[in-house]
């Protein structure tokens, strides 16, 4: 490893590659620290050449590489298994080029999500896909796990944004993908690059369509005695025709634990579920759009209707279902945040499976979701040290997963495969459709070195990676506690 | 492995409420600036908790992150999961203090300053004395070329004394123009009177001209918020336990504080003495808190300026108290408040964080004089001595037109 501690050392300076036990340990899990693995060193690059340069050090020396943003992904994404070089994108976080005309942006890979919609503001512009976690996680990041938001329903992913990518192969090549025009001839290989989760290559540059600010916004809020009624009332104000921005569900713990935090909104918190529904366009179309929702709603069972009075309590609602899984760190030292897709039909049916599941083994499980995508997040609170309720924990995830790929489902809508969910790819995928991912990986990345032990079922790679195997139990409990 | 240092169970048990969510690392300046994990708020609570599970030692990484930290607390403010980071800090450091893990210049300054200088009005008044000779013959200058280069640095971080005149205590008793609608005590602070020492008076002048008769207990004294934040809790606990009995002796209403840093402290006393650090806690108000809680006389003096307010992190994340010091400018006729872009963000002051970060302080301030610059203001206003220095300081630098005051000093203006 010094070998390449020191030539990583001459790219980036000592102070931009740290490789001490005690410098890389918080490195050694994402957002979801269940799983975790020490890498063997993490540098910091500022533009693409350091990163060429990087990743040929790496090549010379026979060491796998992960390229990292802000470490928010809940699926392991960014584990260094195999001992592998950590490419903290951090420090590349300029924007590069914005064409308001064109309304495209070109930046770095580790701008924050937040930080380039303020950016184009003055132009009118916003960058659409907005994950819950977009005050933190990057643009790198978003488009290695095509990230979603709550304004998936409208906008759509990540996927639909990018236009254009930099992307540094693990031989050392920079290949440009895409263009800014939005037409590329020949194969979509942004389309391949976005969600594979670093397995690929480094992203270095990404050139992303804005889109212009809506003229008028609408955020009404549903407040229901039950999730599943709800549910139904997602499935009818799709039925109608009606295109909201976003449609969210919080159930009554997510509520009582948001309105504990920092990010309370005043939301009810005897109501059973809410439902956030957002409308955007001009306003006079609004205000039909907005009477026929809440007359929907009602139908359905809603209570009442409440309509955000101005942009600073739409602003608190929208801080309070994004704060929604932070906010669940209150109810237990772990959160286990799960993400499964099921045809929206399928949802009030699903959601009480889950939640059936959840009592059954007498766990602490809360439901916020992207309703009107049909995805789920059923969170879970618990203790890791504590080995049985772990145990309780693993087997509830796994029902989970398998009833919704029972109702036709899948396995992640938004938070990627990672280490995480490796093993359950086989319950969508067959060999041959792994054949043909395998393949088209290795024509990026021949000796599979870049983000190893990721999206493919178990391999040698990663044991360190299964909580079980880390012996949370030799922790103490709480002092006092056996 | 390494060996687990003793008595970290408060600290487990608050790096226990992070779930590693991240939501809190754009809040941080320190992340902001450096992209490491290990310099934001989770990494530093991963650390805590790492050192605590025996993982890794407490020397090293974690230690020198621990002080890195500028205690700002904007992660509180970020973050969901109510991680009360500020006790979580306050421990760790006195982990660092009690197995004496830590090493470097910064050490021996804290130590000297805090536990020698500041809690002794006497001997800091000696010292504020000499620096103010010093600076008035010059002497300082003189001296510079033949100091090691990093103390000329900090030397030019040093503020300057203002004349024997401002510095001047107030007196025990102002009583409260027309009939008094109550009676409160005022913390005078340590580092308060010697620099700051027309604030405190305008201050005193402000809450009589709005009808509360002012008592300044004599047995109080420094609040020990800065010898907490260093890890220095028996100091700490000593310095909070004399104020205890000045302030509850005072039979007051409230005890009223225009510097953020000691509100914050002297708010969270419950947490260092249980019971009557509670009872001290429960009467503490913000100066610009209280008047806007109570009503305050709305002045007539005209300010024709454009003010930006400038939230001190202890005020902001501390005590949460946001509006208040608004209210209070956008009361005086002729004031246009304007927001600027970095107003929620540490100026990088942290106590004496400037001294000993030197290099982290002035990046820090250096992306709040972007945003003031670009708003271009006649007055800067905000409520904690650290911060005043320090952007008086860095206004000038910058060469900013515009001048440093405290808000309470700007509504006692528009008063006469
Ligand atoms: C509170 C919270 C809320 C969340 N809400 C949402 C949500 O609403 N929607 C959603 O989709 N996700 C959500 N997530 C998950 C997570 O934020 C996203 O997956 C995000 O895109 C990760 O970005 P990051 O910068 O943190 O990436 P990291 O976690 O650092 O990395 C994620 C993956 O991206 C790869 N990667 C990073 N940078 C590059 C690069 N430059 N080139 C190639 N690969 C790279 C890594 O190797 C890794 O595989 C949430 C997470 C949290 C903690
Ligand atoms: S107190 Fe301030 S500097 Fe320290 S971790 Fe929190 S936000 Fe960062
Ligand atoms: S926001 Fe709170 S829970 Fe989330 S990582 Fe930061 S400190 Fe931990």
């Amino acid at each position: 490893m010094s070998g390449l501690v020191d030539a990583l050392t001459a790219i980036v300076g000592a102070e931009g590659c740290l490789s001490r036990a005690d410098e890389v340990f918080p490195y050694e899990c994402d957002g979801l620290s269940l799983h975790a693995a020490t890498p063997g060193a993490v540098v910091f690059p500022r533009d693409t050449s350091d990163v060429v340069r990087i990743v040929r050090a790496c090549a010379e020396h026979g060491r796998s590489f992960v390229p990292r943003g802000a470490g928010t992904g809940l699926s392991g994404g960014a584990l260094a298994c195999d001992e592998a070089v950590v490419i903290e994108c951090s420090r590349m976080n300029r924007v590069l080029e914005v064409n308001p005309e064109a309304r495209w942006a070109r930046v770095q890979p580790g701008l924050v999500n937040a930080d380039l919609s303020r950016a184009v503001a003055t132009h009118g512009l916003f960058y659409a896909p907005d994950p819950s976690s977009q005050l933190a996680c990057t643009i790198g990041g978003n488009v290695a796990e095509n990230s979603g938001g709550p304004h998936t329903l409208k906008y759509g992913t990540t996927t639909d944004h990018v236009l254009g990518l930099e992307l540094v192969l693990s031989s050392g090549e920079v290949v440009r993908l895409g263009s800014a025009c939005g037409v590329a001839p020949g194969y979509d290989l942004v389309g391949a690059v976005v969600g594979s989760e670093g397995t690929l290559g480094v992203v270095t540059e990404v050139t992303v369509n804005l889109e212009p600010i809506p003229e008028a916004i609408a955020t009404l809020l549903g407040i229901f005695g039950d999730v599943v009624s709800a549910c139904r009332a997602v499935g009818e104000i799709i039925r109608s025709g009606l295109v909201p921005a976003a449609l969210e569900i919080m159930d009554r713990r997510t509520i009582e634990a948001v309105e504990a935090s920092v990010y309370a909104a005043g939301l009810p918190r005897d109501a059973g579920a809410v439902l956030l529904i957002e409308l955007d366009g001009p306003p006079p179309a609004l205000e039909r759009q907005r009477e026929r929702i809440r007359a929907i709603a009602m139908a359905q069972g809603a209570s009442r209707v409440d309509v955000a009075r101005d942009a600073d309590e739409r602003e608190r609602f929208w801080a309070a279902r994004k704060g929604a899984f932070g906010a669940m760190g209150r109810l237990g030292p772990d959160l286990y945040v799960h993400d499964a897709v099921v045809p929206r039909a399928k949802l009030p049916e699903v959601i009480a499976r889950v939640c059936e599941i959840g009592d059954r083994y007498g766990l602490k499980l809360s439901n916020v979701f992207h309703a009107g995508d049909g995805n789920l997040h059923p969170n879970i609170s618990f203790d890791r040290r504590n080995p049985d309720e772990l145990d309780r924990v693993l087997a509830a995830g796994d029902e989970i997963l398998r009833t919704c790929v029972d109702a036709g489902g899948v396995i992640t809508g938004e938070h990627g495969v990672g280490t995480e969910k490796r093993d359950f790819m086989e319950l969508i995928f067959s060999e041959a459709d792994f054949g043909a991912m395998k393949r088209l990986r290795r024509a990026f990345d021949p000796e599979q070195r870049s983000n190893p032990g990721k999206i493919f079922p178990s391999t040698r790679f990663c044991t360190e990676a299964n909580p079980k195997a880390r012996g949370y139990d030799r922790v103490p409990l709480r002092e006092g506690e056996p | 492995m390494a060996e687990t240092p003793s008595g970290l169970g408060a600290l487990y048990e608050r790096s226990l409420d992070c779930v590693h969510c991240g939501l809190c690392l754009s809040s941080c300046p320190t992340y902001v600036e450096t992209g490491r994990e290990a310099s934001s708020p989770r990494g530093r609570i991963y650390l805590a908790r790492g050192v605590a599970e025996g993982r890794i030692s407490l020397g090293g990484v974690a230690s020198e992150e621990f002080y890195a930290c500028l205690g700002c607390r904007a992660c509180e403010t970020a973050c969901p999961s109510g991680v009360r980071y500020g006790e979580l800090l306050e421990e760790a450091r006195a982990a660092v203090e009690r197995e004496d893990a830590r090493t470097g210049p910064a050490r021996g300054i804290e130590w000297f300053a805090l536990r020698r200088i500041v809690p002794h009005p006497v001997v800091l008044r000696a010292f504020v004395n000499l620096l103010g000779l010093a600076q008035r013959l010059r002497l300082d200058r003189l001296a510079l070329p033949f100091l090691p280069a990093a103390l000329r640095e900090r030397h030019r971080l040093l503020p300057s004394v203002p004349s024997r005149l401002e510095r001047r205590p107030l007196p025990p008793r102002i009583r409260a123009e027309g009939e008094p609608r109550g009676r409160v005590a005022l913390l005078e602070g340590c580092v308060m009177p010697e620099f700051f020492g027309a604030t405190n008076r305008a201050t005193a002048r402000v809450l009589a001209r709005n009808g509360y008769d002012v008592v300044v207990p004599e047995a109080q004294g420094c609040c020990g918020a800065l010898q907490a934040h260093a890890g220095d809790a028996d100091t700490a606990r000593s310095l909070l336990d004399r104020n205890c009995r000045a302030f509850l002796d005072a039979e007051v209403d409230a005890v009223v504080v225009n510097s953020a840093g000691c509100g914050a402290h002297l708010r969270g006393a419950g947490h260092w003495l249980p019971g009557e650090g509670d009872d001290l806690a429960e009467r503490v108000r913000d100066i610009a808190e209280f008047l806007v809680e109570a009503g305050f006389r709305a002045p007539t003096g005209r300010i024709e300026a454009r003010v930006c307010y400038d939230d001190p992190c202890h005020l902001l994340h501390g005590q949460g108290v946001k509006d208040a010091p608004r209210r209070l400018l956008e009361s005086i006729p002729g004031v246009e408040l304007i927001e600027h872009a970095d107003a929620a963000a540490c100026c990088g002051a942290a106590g004496i964080y400037n001294l000993t970060h030197p290099e982290m302080s002035q990046a820090v301030l250096a992306r709040k004089l972007d945003a003031l610059s670009a708003a271009d203001p006649d007055i800067i206003a905000t409520g904690n001595p650290g911060c005043l220095m320090q952007l008086a300081k860095g206004a000038a630098e910058r060469g900013l037109r515009a001048r440093v005051v405290h808000p309470i000093e700007l509504l006692e203006e528009a008063y006469r």
